[in-house]
């Protein structure tokens, strides 16, 4: 299918590109749901990160967005889950997998061919992507990612976090609609990490390409976020935009990291300080939040 | 106590992960290591429990080098969590999996069972005891493979990366329990790239790069120094970095805590208003 064509349909029908509607889902030989009664709406073009307790669903929830629940895991979904027009209980992971790349927790599970350059180009030769075309896309994606030079290597002697990097580039390299990431960059070193980030962010603001972030560190991400979604014992606890979100009392009640810039914000409200209307999401806008309390 | 003497390490297909590297680290000390990918932070602390050995020069722990006895006999005093837990996971439950090292150290049957409940009950896995490993969240796993060490209660503690895929709260436990570790007079040694989570805890930092320590210090002054960082392929925690940008308030460069930062901003703004 032509992708002017789905466009067009998804555009047609609906602005979400995740839709869930009352999901719960309990895996195979589980005793009680991961998820419970879920419906969220992202839209396309967000840039939603989604945080809450270890356990709390966040990765059983990726795993619906590319139908790897219900087909591969099985188990019992309740629900209806839309991604990108298409009911995923009724389209198989090959066909999701060209709308929706998902970067796993683990990259030693998405990893297996014999060298980086194969592990990247893989999904595009699966899709029948012309040769050339697939050199130049392999090549883009290796360069965002910083591992050109790893190219001929095989992944499963590389570190973790240059694992990351290749499971990164393989999403990357089929240029989906949609990428999904779960905790992409834990094994990174900062700097690196950070890099990652804002080349993620990067092709959210430029292509339009919907992101949905899974991390806990919040110092590192909020700023890139357009929607926050927070999850807590397979529940969403709360949903919509990231500043008014992470001032809430709930949230810190939850035991989610706050960024320490929005804490200090609100530690300063408390004391009697109040800079400017809305709470900073990184030391940036808490910088100059300070300039402008000084100036005056 | 551990001691590094002029260690150099090259693996088998070539690549010199330790250039020369000479280091003391005493009982009781809270240590942590950072620096980017590939600086040699596992390839050190393997050297501690004998996983590795130097190609030239000594590691010895507690006095005793550690080429001259086995890596299980080293193991009883140097525990290592690693990175991934799924290399190291591999029993049927939970509660098996933290027995298993016990039994292995011959700790007697009531022993080894109150052990395992301690472990359990610390790291907040009560209520899986009888799920298997697999079955849980990788934030979980983690913790499995933390408790399947802590149970054995070895002097020398090593996490690789201890707070991924940890939530706020668990690594607040983390923080609490190395600092009670730290009250018995355990080493504790974690590798990590969690800024944060160092800016909070304020260990011994030593900062790896390309196979040799580029810096050692206190938290507050390593973390904020940015020329060494940024070498090091470190962001400064977020705190520092709003006083790195700002030098006109002629602030302290060192402050990394929350609550410092309330104070000396809250002494300016104060002057300010006034």
């Amino acid at each position: 299918m032509s992708q002017s064509l789905l466009e067009s349909r998804v555009g047609i029908n609906t602005m979400a590109i995740i839709e869930t509607k009352n999901v719960t889902y309990t895996y195979p030989g589980g005793t009680k749901p991961s998820i419970r009664d879920v419906s969220i709406r992202i839209e396309k073009g967000e840039f939603a990160l989604i945080t809450g307790p270890s356990g709390c669903g966040k990765t059983t929830l990726c795993r619906c967005f590319n139908g790897l629940i219900p087909h591969f895991y099985q188990g019992e979904l309740i629900g209806e889950i839309i991604v990108v027009g298409l009911d995923i209980t009724q389209h198989s992971i090959y066909e999701l997998a060209k709308h929706v790349g998902l970067v796993f927790q683990n990259p030693e599970n998405q990893l297996f061919a014999l060298s980086v350059e194969k592990d990247v180009a893989f999904g595009l030769e699966n899709l029948g992507v012309p040769r050339e075309e697939m050199r130049k896309r392999v090549d883009w994606a290796l360069n965002l990612t910083g591992i050109c030079e790893l190219r001929e290597r095989p992944p499963h002697e590389l570190s973790g976090g240059q694992q990351q990097r290749v499971a990164i580039a393989s999403v990357l390299a089929m240029q989906p609609e949609v990428i999904v990431l779960d905790e992409p960059t834990s094994f990174l070193d900062p700097l690196s990490a950070k890099k990652i980030f804002e080349v993620i962010y990067e092709l959210n603001k430029t292509l339009g390409v919907t992101v949905v972030l899974v991390e806990h560190r919040l110092d590192l991400t909020a700023r890139y976020a357009s929607h926050i979604v927070i999850m807590d014992e397979g529940k969403v606890i709360l949903d919509g935009e990231p500043r008014k979100i992470l001032s809430s009392e709930e949230t810190r009640l939850i035991g989610v990291g706050i960024p320490k810039v929005t804490h200090l914000y609100h530690i300063l409200k408390k004391d009697g300080v109040i800079l400017g209307n809305t709470a900073p999401l990184s030391s940036e806008e808490m910088a100059s939040l300070l300039k402008e309390a000084l100036k005056t | 106590m551990i001691q590094v003497e002029d260690v150099y390490f090259t693996y088998p297909n070539g690549v010199e992960a330790l250039k020369g590297m000479s280091l003391t680290i005493q009982n009781g000390e809270f240590i942590a290591i950072m620096g980017q990918n590939g600086a040699g932070k596992t390839t050190l602390v393997k050297h501690f429990n004998g996983l590795l050995k130097p190609t030239k020069g000594r590691v010895l722990v507690d006095e005793t080098e550690t080429t001259k006895v086995s890596v299980a006999t080293l193991a009883r005093n140097v525990g290592f969590v690693f990175q991934n837990p799924d290399h190291q996971l591999f029993s049927e439950t939970v509660e098996d999996e933290i027995a298993f090292a016990l039994k292995n150290f011959g700790f007697k049957e009531t022993i080894t069972k109150r052990r395992v409940t301690w472990a359990l009950n610390l790291l907040g896995l009560t209520q899986y005891r009888k799920t298997s490993p697999f079955m849980l969240s990788g934030g979980e796993r983690k913790r499995v493979a933390l408790a399947s060490v802590l149970a054995w209660n070895p002097k020398i503690l090593i996490l690789d990366e201890p707070t991924i895929g940890q939530d706020y709260q668990q690594k607040e436990k983390l923080r609490q329990f190395i600092l009670q570790m730290k009250t018995q007079r355990k080493t504790i040694i974690i590798v990590t790239h969690d800024v944060e989570f160092v800016a909070e805890c304020n260990p011994r930092v030593l900062l790896m790069r390309d196979g040799r320590i580029v810096e050692d210090g206190e938290a507050k002054e390593v973390l904020t120094n940015l020329e060494i960082l940024t070498q090091a392929s470190i962001v400064p925690p977020q705190i520092a970095q709003i006083f790195l940008q700002l030098p006109e308030l002629g602030l302290p460069k060192n402050v990394i805590d929350i609550y410092e930062a309330r104070n000396r901003l809250l002494n300016i703004l104060e002057k300010d208003i006034t």
